[in-house]
C-alpha cells in the first residue's frame, strides 16, 4: 500500500490482492472495570458487504468508533485500509465514511446545503463536489428537491440523504451503524438496493443491523457477544457450522396456549413465536420428529396442529449462539 | 418467562380505544385525517404503515400527551381530551423518544417510575427485578441511563412502562434497535400480558411482529386504509406466493421481475419473494425463465403469504387508487 496523500481524490480500489480493509489484532477497550471490547481479531475483505451482528451492548458501536478513530483503544492493532488506525487516524479519516441511525443531517438547512456542508468538512474541490452531488442526488432519487428543507423530508428520505452525505467524499470503505433503524419495509428494501449499489463499485461496507434478513444479505457475518468475536462466515457457513440444533415449525390456531405447553416439554430446548406460528428447538440428535410431536400435540387435545421441519435461520443462529455463549 | 403477577384486568367485549374523527393538523400538515379506530379490548393491535404515515401523532393522542384538532377518542370509555385523570392511570406509554433521567441508574428510574405511578414499595423489588431479568438488564441495573446502548435504552423504557401492570399499553415502535434475543423476549412479555387480558397497541416497522397480533390496522396518509386480522388483510392481496432459491438470489430476482404474471419480487434475506397474478401455474414458468437466463440452484415453491408482501403491496402507490376506501372487516 502506497502512501498517498489525503487529498487526492482516488476511485475505490477492487484489487483482490490487496491487504483486507479492515485487519484486527487482539483490539481491546475498557471503559473503567468494564471490558468492551475483548481482545477481537477481524479480517474484512475489500469490496464485500460485512455485516457485524451482536446484542445490545456487545460491543459493537465501541469497536467501530475505534475503526474510525474516534476511540483509542486500550489494546491490540486496528489496520483500516492498510493504515494504523490507532497511530495515524488523520491519514484514514477521508477515505471512510460514518453512518449511523441518527442521522447527522441539519434539518433546518436544505438538501443541498447537507451535502455542501459535508463536502466543506471534506474539503472536496469545487469540480469534484459538483460531479459527486450529481451522483448522490440520482442514487438517493432527491433530484428536484435539492432545495427542500431536509425537516420537510420523510424519514426514507433523509435516510438516503444522509447516506450520499456520508459518500460524498467516495470513501473506500463505509461504516453504516443501524442505517435502518426504525425504517418501514419498503425504505429498508430501497435503501438496501444502494448499498448493493455502492458495494458493486467497490465500496467496502461494514454493517451493524438488528434486522436478521439484512444479516442474510451481508457476503460475510460476524457475532460479537460481550465484547468477543464468537462465530464468523458466510451465512451459509455461519447457519450450518453454527447451529447445533434443529427448529420444528409448527401452525395452530392455539397459539397461546400450545406455547406454554412446549416450553414445559422436556426435549424442547426453546420454545418461541414465529410470525405467526411457533417453533419449538431441538437438540440437532433428538428423536423428535414432526410426526412425533404432530402426534403428541393432538393427544394433549390441540385442534389441528401441522408440524414442519425448517431450516434454521441467522435469528435461529444468533439466538442459539447467544444462549450458548451466556 | 414466569407469569406476571396480575391485578384484575379489565372486562372483555368492550372497546379499549374508541376513536371518532379524529384529526390532528401541525400548520399545514395534516398527520391524522379523521379517523376512525376500534381496538378491542384483550387485542394486540398493531398500527402498520410508511414513514409518516401518522401512527405516532395518532398514539400520542390516545396517550393524551397531544390534544386531537377535532373529533373525538375514548380509553376504556374515558375521553382523552375532558377525562385525562380517568385515563393515564390505566395506560403505560412508551415513546421513541428516550425519556428516561441520563443521570439515574437502571435501578433507580425503574423505582422513580413505580413511584409515581403508585406502585407498592413491596411490590416495587420484585417486579422490578422479574422485568430486568425478562430483557437481559438485570448485570446492568448500576449503569446510568445516559451510558446504555440503544436498544437497552428501549429496553429500559418498557420495563417502567409495565411497572404498574397498566390495561393499556401504546407503545410506538419499541423493539427499534433492539437485538433479535430481546425482541424475543419483549414479544413474550406481551403475550403473558395479552393472555392477561390486557390490550396492547403497538406500531412497528417490523412486519414478523405485525404477524403476531391479533389485528392489525395498515395506516397511510392519516387514515386507516385496511384493518382485520393478519389473514383478512393477508386475503385482500391478489395472487399467489412463491418463493424462489438460487445460487445468486439477486440475478434471479431481476429475472423474474420481468416475467410476464409476475406483480413484484423482491428479496427476503437470501430467498426471492415473488407475487404471481397470472394465470397457469407460475412454478415452471419461473423455474424456465430462471434456467434460461443461466441462474444456478434454482428452486421454486408456493409459500402462505406473508405481511411484508402485504405491506409492499399496500404501500405501493400504484394500488392506493384501487382501493383509496377503507373497508371495514368483521371482528
Amino acid at each position: 500500500m502506497t502512501d498517498r496523500p489525503d487529498d487526492v481524490p482516488r476511485p475505490p480500489e477492487k484489487d483482490a490482492g490487496a491487504e483486507p480493509a479492515i485487519s484486527l489484532r487482539g483490539l481491546t477497550k475498557t471503559f473503567g472495570d468494564f471490558t468492551a471490547v475483548d481482545g477481537i481479531d477481524l479480517d474484512v475483505p475489500r469490496g464485500q458487504i460485512f455485516g457485524f451482528l451482536g446484542p445490545n451492548g456487545s460491543g459493537k458501536t465501541t469497536t467501530i468508533r475505534m475503526l474510525t478513530g474516534t476511540l483509542r483503544p486500550r489494546a491490540g492493532t486496528a489496520r483500516v485500509l492498510g493504515v494504523d488506525v490507532v497511530r495515524h487516524p488523520d491519514r484514514v479519516k477521508r477515505r471512510i465514511g460514518y453512518m449511523s441511525q441518527k442521522f447527522a443531517l441539519f434539518e433546518d438547512m436544505t438538501v443541498d446545503e447537507n451535502l455542501r456542508f459535508y463536502a466543506g468538512v471534506y474539503d472536496l474541490p469545487a469540480e469534484r463536489f459538483a460531479a459527486q452531488r450529481e451522483y448522490v442526488l440520482r442514487m438517493a432519487d432527491l433530484v428536484g428537491r435539492e432545495d427542500e428543507l431536509t425537516r420537510n423530508l420523510s424519514v426514507g428520505w433523509r435516510q438516503r440523504l444522509a447516506l450520499g452525505a456520508a459518500t460524498i467524499h467516495s470513501p473506500e470503505l463505509l461504516f453504516l451503524d443501524e442505517p435502518t433503524s426504525g425504517v418501514d419495509p419498503v425504505a429498508r428494501r430501497q435503501f438496501w438496493d444502494l448499498l448493493y449499489d455502492l458495494a458493486s463499485r467497490g465500496v467496502t461496507l461494514f454493517v451493524t443491523t438488528h434486522y436478521m434478513d439484512e444479516a442474510a444479505h451481508c457476503n460475510r457475518l460476524a457475532f460479537i457477544y460481550r465484547g468477543r468475536i464468537i462465530a464468523d462466515g458466510s451465512p451459509s457457513e455461519i447457519r450450518s457450522e453454527h447451529m447445533d440444533q434443529r427448529i420444528l415449525d409448527i401452525s395452530t390456531p392455539d397459539v397461546d396456549a400450545v406455547l406454554p405447553w412446549l416450553e414445559a416439554a422436556d426435549d424442547v430446548q426453546e420454545a418461541y413465536l414465529s410470525g405467526a406460528s411457533l417453533h419449538a428447538v431441538v437438540a440437532a440428535d433428538s428423536p423428535l420428529t414432526p410426526a412425533a410431536l404432530t402426534g403428541r400435540l393432538a393427544a394433549a387435545g390441540f385442534a389441528r396442529p401441522d408440524v414442519v421441519e425448517v431450516p434454521a435461520t441467522i435469528e435461529d443462529v444468533f439466538v442459539n449462539l447467544v444462549a450458548r455463549h451466556r | 418467562m414466569p407469569a406476571l403477577p396480575t391485578t384484575p384486568a379489565p372486562p372483555p367485549g368492550a372497546d379499549a380505544i374508541r376513536a371518532r374523527g379524529l384529526r390532528r393538523t401541525f400548520g399545514d400538515t395534516v398527520a391524522v385525517d379523521g379517523l376512525d379506530l376500534d381496538v378491542p379490548t384483550g387485542a394486540v393491535f398493531g398500527l402498520l404503515g410508511p414513514d409518516g404515515a401518522g401512527k405516532s401523532t395518532l398514539i400520542r393522542m390516545l396517550a393524551t400527551v397531544l390534544a386531537p384538532t377535532a373529533g373525538e377518542a375514548t380509553v376504556f370509555g374515558h375521553s382523552v381530551v375532558t377525562e385525562r385523570d380517568a385515563v393515564t392511570p390505566r395506560i403505560g406509554y412508551m415513546s421513541q423518544r428516550f425519556s428516561m433521567y441520563p443521570d439515574l441508574s437502571v435501578a433507580e428510574n425503574m423505582e422513580f417510575f413505580a413511584t409515581i405511578r403508585g406502585v407498592g414499595r413491596a411490590d416495587r423489588r420484585t417486579r422490578a427485578r422479574q422485568l430486568l431479568e425478562g430483557m437481559g438488564l438485570d448485570e446492568f441495573t448500576t449503569r446510568q441511563a445516559q451510558f446504555l446502548s440503544g436498544g437497552m435504552k428501549q429496553k429500559l423504557m418498557l420495563a417502567t412502562t409495565l411497572m404498574h401492570r397498566p390495561d393499556l399499553l401504546l407503545l410506538d415502535e419499541p423493539t427499534t434497535g433492539v437485538d433479535p434475543v430481546s425482541r424475543r423476549e419483549f414479544w413474550r412479555i406481551l403475550a403473558g400480558l395479552h393472555a392477561d387480558g390486557r390490550t396492547v397497541l403497538v406500531a412497528t416497522p417490523y412486519m414478523d411482529e405485525a404477524e403476531r397480533c391479533t389485528h392489525i390496522a395498515f395506516l397511510d396518509g392519516g387514515r386507516i386504509r385496511q384493518h382485520g386480522t393478519p389473514d383478512e388483510i393477508k386475503a385482500k392481496v391478489p395472487g399467489r406466493l412463491l418463493e424462489v432459491t438460487a445460487a445468486d438470489p439477486r440475478a434471479a430476482m431481476a429475472v423474474v421481475d420481468g416475467v410476464a404474471g409476475v406483480t413484484s419480487a423482491h428479496l427476503l434475506g437470501d430467498v426471492v419473494r415473488v407475487l404471481w397474478d397470472g394465470a397457469g401455474d407460475p412454478a415452471p414458468t419461473l423455474a424456465s425463465a430462471l434456467a434460461a437466463a443461466g441462474v444456478r440452484d434454482v428452486g421454486v415453491r408456493p409459500v402462505a403469504p406473508d405481511m411484508e408482501t402485504v405491506f409492499a403491496y399496500l404501500a405501493d402507490p400504484s394500488t392506493r387508487a384501487a382501493d383509496a376506501e377503507p373497508e371495514v372487516a368483521a371482528s
